[in-house]
């Protein structure tokens, strides 16, 4: 292991910006695949540093490592201060990762203003890697807004026919959230200053103040904590704060969805598992039957919806609700093994989700509907795509030997631990959810062939857009200890915290 | 020898399964042109196999030379799960059990898999079916080695997945592809059932893996009402993949799939499944008689209404689908009171036998040219001797006629459940002579008789699907022997898992065994009447029960009208009303009571100065007020 | 005193709230121009009295300044006045609601 200097994780977090404005120097005539190659090449070289923040982290201790720090404005203690630890760790790999996929995908599909849209692309980067690694409560406040900006922008432009609706729902209903939590910061700066006597506005200091919690509905811990549940259960998005995301996915472009469904709603939970879990432990244990129950709730709902839908993307759309619910239901659940499933399921919602996203934006590339009843009987005509397809659907219904299976038994049996009528719950999320992604599958890929007339199999770009992924589904079925070793310290940091409470 | 060579067995045909399935994918695809004969496919499938076979019967030769004790081998794998308390590992574990279960397993399959090279000779994607199919017996092997829960359930869903693939092989239709969706959703509300259990095992006992269980259970106290859950929940998920009562639905769906599908997934291993769970929690379900009383009579109930059902079935895979499930039923009376090795002996004997009978149906279906109505046949014993002959030793067999194999399996479950309950005795007779009624009915159409087809040229089949016929037969004909009342081999083989094996007092033993005997006898004769001048446009005898039966007992109608339809509308309801109209209203009207707020300050707006000149002067007077007011 | 204090005041106070509400409530423009400069006359009294009032000098000072600017702005006022005129042919204010928002 070799360690290089600690602004690595600086260097990693704010290199896409850079080099997304730098190919803003570009001539405009030039091709659009000499923009999209640029962009690559960025993503890639990010992906590569980030690899070295992976060489360098051992995850022994819980503390944060790679960790620079500088203050930033003395007046109100605002530091720039990032880190990582065992759950930003796993979530940064994932988004270095996936943002080069979303720039290769959209190879094909984006001719108009091509130069701005890979800059977005890469801004969008680097804002969810200061967001997932900041240690700073204003600085994440500040990230979490950036991210917002650069997906406004791609949903307006280049996406679908009601993008302008879309986007600006997206954007608001986000931004409303985000206001409330923006206050709940405010206080416990102004909480810093009265107890401790002196302004941070630095994750590790605020952990140290005393919130008073308790049986009355108002107190100031579930206040503040309702603050901050709002803004990430709206990012999550938790049922009933999911309207966004399905006009969000539908009209957004194929890199936008990925995107979004990969690693901006993974921002809900971290927030959770990061700030509201270890700031407001009471707040939690008193809202804990709530969220449990939304969760499950979620699971069931957003299967019941996808079944209904006949758009493609609205379908994918809502089994990410579904999805998500789990990752809810596991991490107020508040034992090791539930958290962990949640985080677990994160990530391979991640990439379950992602490689969905992928395929139907290579459908809608070639037919230009997203209508399932357009499509039927496509495994005779494209095998690859439908083989891909399948095994994309095994691991959106959980089938052991997939990453899914783990995330949802860990969290199932993790939910069972504290609340056995939740978990079962969202166990019959397990029939609900084969249900809808079977009767998808069916509809498209098995039955007589003859709707779409034409329509190429997968070109090469594209299988190798999808085999990384599917070999990671099926990898990280087997081998979830490889990640769960990096991540006990920093989960059994926050286990202490709620055992205190106990 | 060793764990490696039991890892071996394993995997042989998961590279059957990578040879053939990703030369199939690789080569054919994409250019529907077919690559390579069902010879070639299917040879190599075969050939894994038949290693697998080989080792899998080596290890029951080397356990019978060792002591009871001894017959146990491990493989601790690697760590799959390593959370805290959670330990899984992917280990496997070969004991008296699994030896049986992987014998069977393997030979029958191999042998299904010599068959399919005939019977899919004309099909255009042998690659892929063979391919499926070692896919499907790797799981299976995997379900019954697994030494844990996880590993179980892991094979449990595979071999749910591989049942997925090979009904809805014929994807062209949508209706057999709807087949394969229905089979994995109905699997999916056991595994609901499964899941729970398994859970509620992790929080009652701290462990997932057989071995500690049993520890464990043993010497756990105050866990009763746990245990009564767990096995509970665990037969839900039992229901639905050895299809009983109500989970059942699937199984005469799946005869959509090729018949080799069928024989070795339907009929022989993946829908015994649930009883080998059982049997390997016995420790468990003994603790718990409540399920194991329900166990019993949902098994009953099951046999016999399936059976009911197939006495008017046209189709001849249907009736044998609903003999399966009926002799399934059968299966679980047996462990439902108390009589593990009774039902384990019946699943090896009925493996055997229906196998044989599926692979005789095929050869019948495929001589015929794809006919699979029994109207249509008859008379087949002249052109189709010797499928003729095997088919008589199954028939003979699940008659239970003895000294055939089955004589001896279902008597010995008959002979258990009347020291169970008398209630249940009756209905297994009932149901015997039943099966013998159908079986003889279903024998008769096809080959005996006068010929009804006289349009369609029939042609007996070739060696490679002779050849597992006879063999199943001979196994048919001997298996019985393993499980002789008072020298049962197979009690004594699995005193390991089941403990010692109590034996019922002697008395009615023998007048039992008659009546059952007489039962299926009268049952045989009464077929052979009835059905010796048959017209396929005469009336029925009762000709609205028969109507009734004939269509399933509406069970396929009304449970769709009750969840699938009531799932659409629920559905349907939650996306347009409570999405939409409720919650999304509801954004939707806080975004316009933010606009009509706009609105109404827009009034003041109005363009005119000096409106704006009063504002500023309302303004100047209310803080000038104020200011005089704190000040004074 | 020749004249008692309030009273000077409150006559100017009332000057000025006529111009104040000449300049409200009339709709041509060179009466609201006129106003104005009742206002501010009003506000050139007020100096005076004050200052005779408290014997300062420095309130009529200011009123030198308060005319000249009232000079400079009529002037001013009156030239956009004429301007506006000849573009719209119309003092009305109530013509000029150009800047409201059109429904």
């Amino acid at each position: 292991m070799f360690k290089v200097s600690p602004s690595l994780l600086t260097l990693t977090i704010f290199f896409p910006l850079f080099w997304g404005s730098l190919s803003l120097w570009l001539p405009n005539k030039w091709r659009a695949s000499f923009f999209c190659t640029f962009a690559f090449l960025g993503s890639l070289i990010t992906c590569i540093l980030s690899l070295f923040l992976y060489q360098g982290f051992s995850g022994e201790t819980g503390a944060f490592e790679w960790v620079h720090s500088r203050l930033w404005l003395r007046d109100f203690g605002i530091y720039y201060e990032v880190g990582v630890d065992g759950m930003s760790l796993w979530l940064i790999l994932l988004t270095t990762f996936f943002v080069p996929f979303a720039i290769l995908c959209s190879l094909s599909s984006v001719q108009k203003q091509v130069k701005s849209y890979y800059f977005l692309l890469l801004a969008l980067e680097t804002g969810m890697l200061g967001a997932f690694a900041s240690l700073d409560l204003f600085l994440f406040y500040i990230f979490w807004e950036a991210m917002l900006i650069p997906m406004y922008f791609l949903i307006g432009i280049w996406g679908g026919k009601e993008r302008i609706y879309a986007s600006m729902k997206f954007f608001l209903y986000t931004l409303v959230g985000s206001l409330l939590m923006l206050s709940a910061i405010f206080y416990l700066g102004y909480e810093q200053v009265v107890q401790a006597g002196y302004h941070s506005m630095k994750f590790s200091d605020l952990l140290q103040l005393k919130l008073e919690g308790g049986y009355f509905f108002l107190n100031p811990q579930n206040l503040l904590f309702l603050g901050f549940a709002l803004a990430f259960a709206i990012k999550v998005p938790l049922f009933p704060f999911h309207t966004w995301l399905p006009d969000a996915h539908v009209q957004a472009p194929t890199a936008g969805s990925v995107i979004l469904a990969s690693i901006l709603l993974k921002m809900g939970g971290y927030g959770f598992l990061r700030f509201a879990f270890p700031l407001f432990p009471q707040a939690v244990m008193y809202f804990q039957p709530l969220f449990m129950g939304l969760g499950a709730f979620a699971i069931v709902y957003g299967a019941w919806i996808a079944l209904a839908q006949t758009d493609m993307k609205k379908l994918v759309a809502y089994s990410s609700v579904s999805h998500m619910g789990y990752v809810i239901l596991g991490l107020f659940s508040l034992n090791e093994s539930g958290m962990m499933g949640a985080y677990y399921q994160m990530l391979n919602h991640g990439l379950t989700a992602g490689a969905l996203f992928l395929m139907v934006g290579m459908l809608y590339e070639r037919s230009h509907t997203r209508e399932i009843a357009a499509f039927g009987g496509l495994a005779r005509v494209m095998p690859w795509f439908c083989v891909f397809f399948f095994l994309v659907t095994l691991s959106a219904v959980a089938l052991p030997g997939t990453s899914s299976f783990i995330g949802e038994f860990l969290i199932l049996l993790g939910a069972w631990q504290t609340a056995p009528f939740w978990s079962a719950l969202g166990a019959s999320g397990v029939i609900f959810g084969a249900v809808y992604m079977l009767t998808f599958f069916e509809k498209v890929a098995l039955g007589p062939d003859g709707k779409q007339k034409g329509m190429g199999d997968l070109s090469l770009r594209e299988i190798g857009l999808l085999v990384p992924l599917v070999v990671a589904i099926f990898s990280m079925g087997f081998c979830p200890n490889f990640f769960f070793s990096k991540m006990k310290s920093s989960f059994g940091r926050t286990q202490q915290i709620f055992q205190k409470h106990f | 020898m060793g764990s490696s060579a039991m890892v071996g067995m394993v995997l042989f045909p998961w590279m059957g399964f990578l040879i053939n399935g990703l030369g199939y994918w690789f080569f054919q695809s994409s250019s529907h042109q077919k690559k390579w004969s069902s010879a070639v496919a299917g040879s190599i499938g075969t050939l894994c196999m038949l290693f697998s076979c080989a080792l899998a019967w080596n290890f029951f030769f080397q356990f019978l030379g060792l002591p009871a004790e001894a017959r146990v081998l491990e493989y601790a794998g690697f760590s799959w799960i390593s959370l805290g308390k959670l330990q899984v590992d992917l280990g496997l574990r070969l004991d008296s059990l699994s030896s049986l279960f992987v014998c069977v397993i393997t030979l029958v399959g191999s042998l299904i898999h010599l068959y399919s090279i005939g019977y899919m000779k004309e099909d255009p994607t042998p690659g892929k079916f063979f391919a499926y199919l070692n896919l499907f017996c790797f799981f299976m092997l995997i379900l019954v080695l697994g030494d844990s829960f996880p590993v179980v359930f892991l094979g449990w869903e595979g071999v749910g997945l591989c049942s997925y693939l090979l009904i809805g092989y014929w994807y062209q239709d949508q209706a057999k592809a709807q087949a394969g969706k229905k089979a994995f959703l109905v699997n999916r509300i056991g595994d609901f059932g499964f899941l729970l259990g398994v859970f509620l095992v992790f929080t009652t006992f701290g462990t997932l893996a057989f071995e500690p269980l049993k520890h464990a259970v043993l010497n756990a106290v105050g866990v009763e009402r746990s245990i009564q859950w767990i096995c509970g929940l665990l037969f839900v998920g039992c229901m639905g993949k050895s299809a009983q009562i109500p989970l059942y639905i699937w199984l005469p769906d799946a005869m959509a799939g090729p018949t080799p599908v069928s024989a070795l997934i339907h009929a022989a291993t993946m829908v015994t499944s649930g009883i080998y769970l059982v049997t390997r929690l016995n420790f468990l379900f003994t603790l718990a008689p409540w399920v194991l009383h329900t166990m019993a009579w949902v098994g009953a109930f099951t046999a016999f209404f399936a059976a009911s059902i197939a006495l008017c079935q046209r189709d001849i895979k249907k009736v044998l689908a609903y003999s399966t499930v009926s002799q399934l039923g059968y299966m679980f009376l047996g462990c439902g009171v108390g009589a593990f090795g009774a039902g384990v002996f019946h699943v090896i004997t009925h493996a055997f036998f229906k196998a044989l009978l599926f692979l005789g149906a095929g050869s019948v279906i495929h001589g015929m040219h794809e006919e699979q109505d029994l109207f249509k046949m008859g008379g087949l014993r002249k052109e189709m001797p010797h499928t003729f002959l095997m088919v008589a030793l199954g028939w003979l067999a699940i008659c239970g006629i003895p000294p055939f194999s089955g004589f001896f399996s279902k008597d010995e479950i008959l002979g258990h459940a009347f020291h169970g309950s008398w209630g249940l005795w009756v209905l297994g007779v009932i149901t015997a002579a039943m099966t013998a009624f159908y079986m003889t009915r279903f024998f008769y159409l096809a080959f005996l008789g006068r010929s009804r087809h006289a349009s369609v040229h029939v042609h007996e089949s070739g060696w490679n699907m002779l050849m597992p016929l006879q063999v199943l037969g001979f196994f048919s004909v001997f298996a019985g022997f393993l499980g002789i009342p008072h020298a049962s081999w197979l009690e004594h083989w699995l005193e390991p898992i089941l403990g010692l094996s109590i034996h019922e007092p002697n008395g009615m033993e023998w007048p039992l065994m008659f009546i059952s005997v007489l039962a299926a006898v009268l049952g045989m004769i009464w077929s052979f009447s009835k059905y010796r001048r048959f017209d396929p446009c005469e009336a029925q005898a009762f000709p609205r029960l028969a109507h009734f039966l004939e269509h399933q007992g509406y069970v396929n109608e009304g449970l769709h009208t009750l969840f699938v339809v009531a799932l659409q509308r629920v559905s349907f309801f939650a996306w347009s009303v409570l999405d939409i109209k409720w919650i999304d209203g509801f954004v939707l009207g806080v975004s316009s009571l933010a606009t009509q707020l706009g609105g109404l300050f827009r009034l003041l707006q109005t363009g005119v100065v000096q409106h704006y000149l009063l504002m500023v002067l309302m303004g100047l007077l209310m803080s000038t007020g104020y200011w005089m007011y704190v000040q004074g | 005193m020749i004249v008692e204090s309030w009273i000077l005041l409150s006559f100017c106070a009332l000057i000025f709230c006529v111009g104040l509400l000449g300049v409200l409530l009339r709709r041509n423009l060179l009466v609201i121009l006129m106003s104005i400069e009742l206002m501010l006359n009003a506000i050139n009294l007020t100096f005076v009295s004050f200052s005779y009032q408290l014997q300062d000098i420095h309130g009529q000072v200011c009123v030198f300044f308060v005319i000249a600017l009232a000079a400079s702005e009529s002037a001013v006022g009156l030239a956009l006045v004429i301007a506006w005129f000849r573009t719209m042919k119309t003092t009305d204010t109530y013509a000029m609601q150009y800047l409201r928002e059109s429904p």
